[in-house]
């Protein structure tokens, strides 16, 4: 189960590290003023979204490597289940947290339940 | 601290997958427990652990976390109004402890940056307090899970519990018909671009769906001027 400790990967992790500082420090850097050029302020608006879904819909919808060809996966449900409390919560109080908690219950009572 | 520690929950029980995720994904425990302290960006930790073991080049993965982490920029020029008062070193540090959750609390609860200097304290101490709690849940829990990973049972599929956190966040972007449309095309693009070597399928989704958001908005505004 575990593997061999290999610098390069704890190198990689560093600098990983020093990715997560850059990113969220990214404007704090120069202490001058400037802008961004008016495309790329207004791309930035839709790019978050993008990435978020880019990352977890291949994870809700495919099975390695290949898009999933029934509708009896415990994970359909699940995410229908928990964006459905989230907007029934309205993202009010704690409607992450409810999303995953939804979520979680529905896909392992059909998980382990059910075998999907 | 009271807002935080109300979603702490949900952080802890992810922190507590990625910690399992790790392990499980054949990494050894020194990295696990390196990753899990140090990174402190969950998102980017589950798309970099495929990319690890696969043996990806560093650059790519780097590159992959950069991407993943974009929405952290546009926070941080969101943010930059509230902190530019601090020295270097301290931005550095807001910068590295601000999370999505931080971000969306901490703008909600401060709509304004304009502050005398009392309030400025006030928005340092909720950051610290804010930020205390998220990294003791996250980094706790992540060293629980590389600890325990040996005791959960994979079929359980808790790595799930990430996606479904991602979702939740997800949601809470959600909040213009452009943006649904920006998920939209990006999740459907990942998809169609699976078979792109090291999650680069990640990086065209994000570029077609900002791309065509920006065609959209414009061509939406053309019309409105002419109606």
């Amino acid at each position: 189960m575990t593997g061999e400790t290999d610098l390069w990967t704890l190198i990689t992790i560093v600098a990983l590290t020093a990715v997560t500082v850059l990113t969220r420090s990214f404007f704090f850097l120069s202490s001058k003023p400037w802008r961004l050029p008016h495309w790329a302020q207004r791309g930035l608006q839709y790019a978050p979204i993008a990435a978020l879904s880019a990352v977890i819909v291949p994870e809700m919808v495919m099975t390695q490597g290949h898009l999933i060809t029934t509708w009896q996966d415990a994970r359909l449900f699940s995410v229908a289940a928990g964006a459905g409390w989230y907007f029934w919560r309205k993202g009010a109080g704690q409607a992450v947290l409810g999303t995953i908690v939804v979520g979680m219950v529905v896909y392992l009572t059909l998980h382990l339940g059910l075998g999907w | 601290m009271r807002d935080s520690l109300s979603v702490a929950p949900g952080l802890a029980a992810w922190g507590l997958m990625m910690g399992v995720a790790m392990m499980k994904s054949g990494m050894s425990l020194t990295e696990s427990l390196l990753m899990g302290v140090m990174v402190f960006a969950g998102s980017s930790q589950l798309a970099a652990i495929p990319l690890l073991m696969a043996g990806a080049p560093m650059w790519v993965i780097l590159a992959t976390g950069m991407c993943v982490n974009l929405r952290f920029v546009v926070f941080s020029a969101h943010m930059r109004a509230y902190v530019m008062h601090l020295p270097l070193w301290e931005r550095l540090v807001t910068g590295y402890l601000t999370t999505d959750l931080t971000y969306v609390m901490f703008t909600k609860r401060f709509p304004s940056h304009e502050a005398d200097d009392a309030q400025r304290l006030g928005h340092q101490a909720y950051l610290a307090g804010n930020s205390i709690v998220n990294w003791t849940a996250w980094v706790g829990c992540s060293v629980l899970g590389v600890v325990l990973a040996n005791f959960i049972p994979t079929p359980w599929g808790l790595s799930f519990a990430g996606i479904l956190a991602l979702l939740g966040i997800l949601c809470s972007l959600a909040s213009s018909r452009l943006r649904v449309v920006s998920a939209g095309v990006a999740g459907a693009a990942a998809v169609a671009a699976f078979a792109l070597p090291f999650k680069l399928n990640v990086l065209v989704a994000i570029a077609a769906a900002v791309a065509l958001c920006l065609i959209l908005e414009e061509s939406g505004r053309v019309r409105q001027e002419a109606t």
